[in-house]
């Protein structure tokens, strides 16, 4: 099943190569990696989504605690959170096509963000299935290209039952 | 005040205490050379760098204390890599100190430029690539908590030539602040209660106890526990002297090449303890069929070694000291003694089987070896080895009543470990008799050192055993490739005539009545001593563990048709 992490990183040179370098060397699979900036200059944020089991979601989170510069993880999997994604889409379009993928865009709350004599840019941003149906319907127009930021995620209200790797960062709970 | 990088370098060394550095001086680290010569430190000239890394890891293995390597950028440092990551796979603290380019040069394939904090990324605990002055007090102090404290492991600093010129403000800093670095202590309540439940329903306990026992200082507790609980303890090969091996309890080495009652006591269990140790798979065997009716509780400090390799039924995260310290008045005193003889049973069987147990064949055996020089050691030298058939002989017949007398590598098996680590144990304990048990393969990795040795007047005494093969590989070469020996015989040059070239004295052995002499020889000269046995070429280290079978199904030693003496 999907697993989505949230990592805290310290913010500095090289962390975003520790941590690819363990998903490396600890034969991790991860489907998208998303690194920003936060509400901390010093602090970077890492939305981590792998396809594994609970195990190996244990591993890489118990693993990634190991690195001196990561801070906190938490695994926000099946917890109340708000996950999106943003995809840019760029659709093959003659004059005529348009309204149709204008229309398609509107019923997604997506945007035509650039339109060329042969082609318009979609921007759609939400949840991955919606991503998903959005792209379905648009395969048969023609997709020329297409880029996706990965997943972004935050837990909803206090994030108290965020769940630790015990003993991770000196964190040991009864 | 203002300083050189270079100077405030040596001032934060000082400040941690370090009085012993091994290494080699070239272009990128010129500075740091140059500054030293104004500090109170004693510098080990080694003649490559693996043997710094391999020192500075025999220095802190044998004095609990950070281990300080330095090398200059490009070659210099990736030959310190075999070290590093040998230091890494045992938890060992040490500090290894690179010199780099200019900063401005960096990327730009510079003469002896190479990206040594991403090769040395995997295999150290941390890494810091330092580009300015005023980094290198923070960086200094942060690399020695970080590669002392929590599971130790080995902190590289890449250190460019120009922040070694440059000048900067110089304070020490009082503390490091290391958001993302709080290593556990102790365990919480819920958890030691759930184990003191297991522990009381357990009738057939095994204590497993690791390297971890060592690193965390806790012999005297893991005694308590275990005489408390009356629960035998098997140690790994990183984990022997943590417990008396002439107690009771005892149960010797598990795994691969561990003793046949051991092996069984484990998979016969009903509870398992690990106590700082990780499951490896020399120790373990197949993982289906391993210790199959046990309930496991794996006390740790790293929490992602848990259910790493085998699934534990409780872990308890924290400091293993601290977590045994606090578990140890909550348990109630048992007594296994049904358990134990069942063990005892297997322990009289395994001793038939000894080769110490056979008569003499006028053969000279590394087992027989290794005895002798216990007996004549009291068993109380600290042993270095290197990997390979010597090491499991010496594992299995040089059994240590104390902790931190063995110095071996386990978990990377780094051949060429014995004589280095063997220099850097005595630096960290010069009154002390130091013996490293090296085979004539291995021991020509890092010969090289001998000069070191012999330089610094070292009083190591190097028993080669020399069966002229890559004896382990030429046993499984025996046992799972028909006998065909492919590339592991040895064409070796005369030891003892090398040894000579260095100013050591040395001494040929090849009949069991010249051991004892020989060893007394080496004893009363001074100063670095080497002994050539010339050993049994084709003799096999049993008990064995193929890969991939159960832990109890083990080759043992073939009984002989004339039968065992006692």
């Amino acid at each position: 099943m999907q697993h989505t992490l949230i990592a805290l990183v310290e913010n500095k040179p090289g962390v975003l190569n520790r941590v690819a370098s363990l998903f490396r060397r600890r034969n991790f699979n991860i489907e998208s990696l998303n690194v920003g900036q936060t509400e901390n200059p010093l602090v970077s944020r890492m939305t981590i989504v792998m396809d594994s089991d609970d195990l190996d979601a244990h591993k890489v989170e118990a693993n990634l605690y190991k690195l001196v510069n990561v801070i906190d993880v938490q695994d926000v999997t099946n917890q109340p959170s708000v996950t999106r994604d943003l995809a840019l889409i760029k659709v093959k379009a003659n004059p005529e096509q348009r309204s149709e993928i204008a229309n398609l865009a509107g019923i997604f709350r997506a945007r035509i963000v650039d339109v060329a004599p042969d082609s318009v840019i979609v921007e759609i941003t939400g949840t991955e299935d919606k991503i998903e149906s959005l792209l379905e319907l648009l395969k048969p127009i023609g997709i020329q290209e297409m880029v996706r930021s990965g997943q972004v995620a935050m837990m909803r209200g206090n994030a108290l039952g965020v769940r630790h790797v015990p003993g991770a960062n000196g964190k040991n709970r009864a | 005040m203002k300083k050189a990088g270079a100077e405030i370098l040596w001032e934060c060394l000082i400040r941690e205490g370090v009085e012993v550095v091994f290494g080699l001086p070239g272009g990128a680290n010129m500075p740091i050379y140059d500054a030293m010569m104004n500090y109170p430190v004693h510098h080990v000239l080694v003649r490559h760098e693996q043997g710094a890394a391999h020192m500075a890891d025999g220095y802190a293995r044998a004095s609990g204390k950070v281990g300080v390597a330095m090398a200059t950028s490009g070659p210099g440092a990736t030959n310190l890599v075999t070290g590093i990551a040998t230091a890494m796979m045992d938890s060992s603290p040490i500090v290894c100190i690179t010199g780099q380019v200019h900063a401005h040069l960096i990327g730009g394939d510079a003469f002896q430029e190479t990206d040594v904090t991403g090769i040395t990324l995997p295999i150290t605990k941390h890494n810091y690539l330092v580009t300015q002055a005023d980094e290198i007090a923070e960086v200094v102090r942060e690399a020695f908590y970080i590669a002392r404290s929590g599971r130790p492991g080995p902190v590289l600093i890449d250190i460019c030539k120009n922040a070694q010129i440059e000048t900067a403000e110089f304070e020490y800093p009082e503390n490091c602040s290391l958001p993302g670095y709080k290593p556990p202590a102790h365990a919480p309540q819920s958890g030691l209660q759930k184990a003191v439940e297991l522990i009381t329903q357990a009738k057939r306990p095994v204590i497993l106890a690791g390297r971890g026992v060592l690193i965390s200082g806790a012999v005297e507790e893991l005694g308590m526990f275990a005489v408390k609980t009356h629960t035998p303890v098997a140690s790994t090969l990183l984990g022997l002297g943590s417990f008396p091996a002439s107690h009771p309890l005892h149960l010797g080495m598990m795994g691969m090449h561990g003793e046949a009652y051991c092996n069984m006591a484990i998979q016969q269990a009903d509870l398992l303890l690990a106590f700082g140790m990780r499951f490896d798979d020399r120790v373990t065997g197949n993982l289906r069929t391993y210790a199959p009716n046990a309930r496991k509780i794996h006390i740790e400090i790293d929490p992602s070694e848990i259910n790493k390799n085998v699934p534990v039924d409780l872990a308890l995260v924290g400091e293993l000291k601290t977590v045994l310290a606090d578990l140890i008045p909550m348990v109630d005193e048992y007594e296994h003694d049904n358990w134990l003889e069942e063990i005892e049973v297997w322990r009289t069987e395994s001793k038939t089987r000894d080769i110490r147990s056979w008569a003499g064949d006028g053969k000279l055996y590394v087992p027989h070896v290794v005895h002798e020089l216990w007996q004549a050691t009291r068993g109380d030298a600290i042993i270095t080895t290197d990997v390979g058939q010597h090491q499991m002989w010496t594992a299995q017949y040089y059994p240590l009543e104390y902790p931190y007398r063995l110095i071996t590598s386990g978990g990377s098996g780094t051949m060429g470990f014995g004589l280095p680590s063997a220099i850097g144990a005595w630096f960290a304990h010069p009154e002390r008799e130091i013996w490293t048990i090296v085979g004539d393969g291995g021991f020509q990795m890092t010969q090289a050192e001998l000069s070191t040795a012999s330089h610094q007047g070292a009083n190591i005494k190097i028993a080669i055993m020399n069966n002229n093969f890559l004896g382990m590989v030429r046993q499984w070469q025996e046992f799972f490739f028909e006998r065909r020996y492919s590339a592991v015989e040895l064409h070796n040059p005369d030891f003892l005539k090398i040894a000579e070239a260095h100013g050591i004295p040395g001494r040929y052995v090849s009949q069991p009545d010249e051991v004892l002499p020989a060893i007394e020889f080496a004893r009363q000269t001074p100063g670095p001593v080497l002994i050539e046995f010339k050993v049994e070429k084709e003799e096999a280290v049993y008990p064995m563990v193929p890969t991939g079978a159960a832990l109890d199904a083990m080759i043992r030693r073939p009984l002989r048709q004339e039968q065992p003496v006692g």
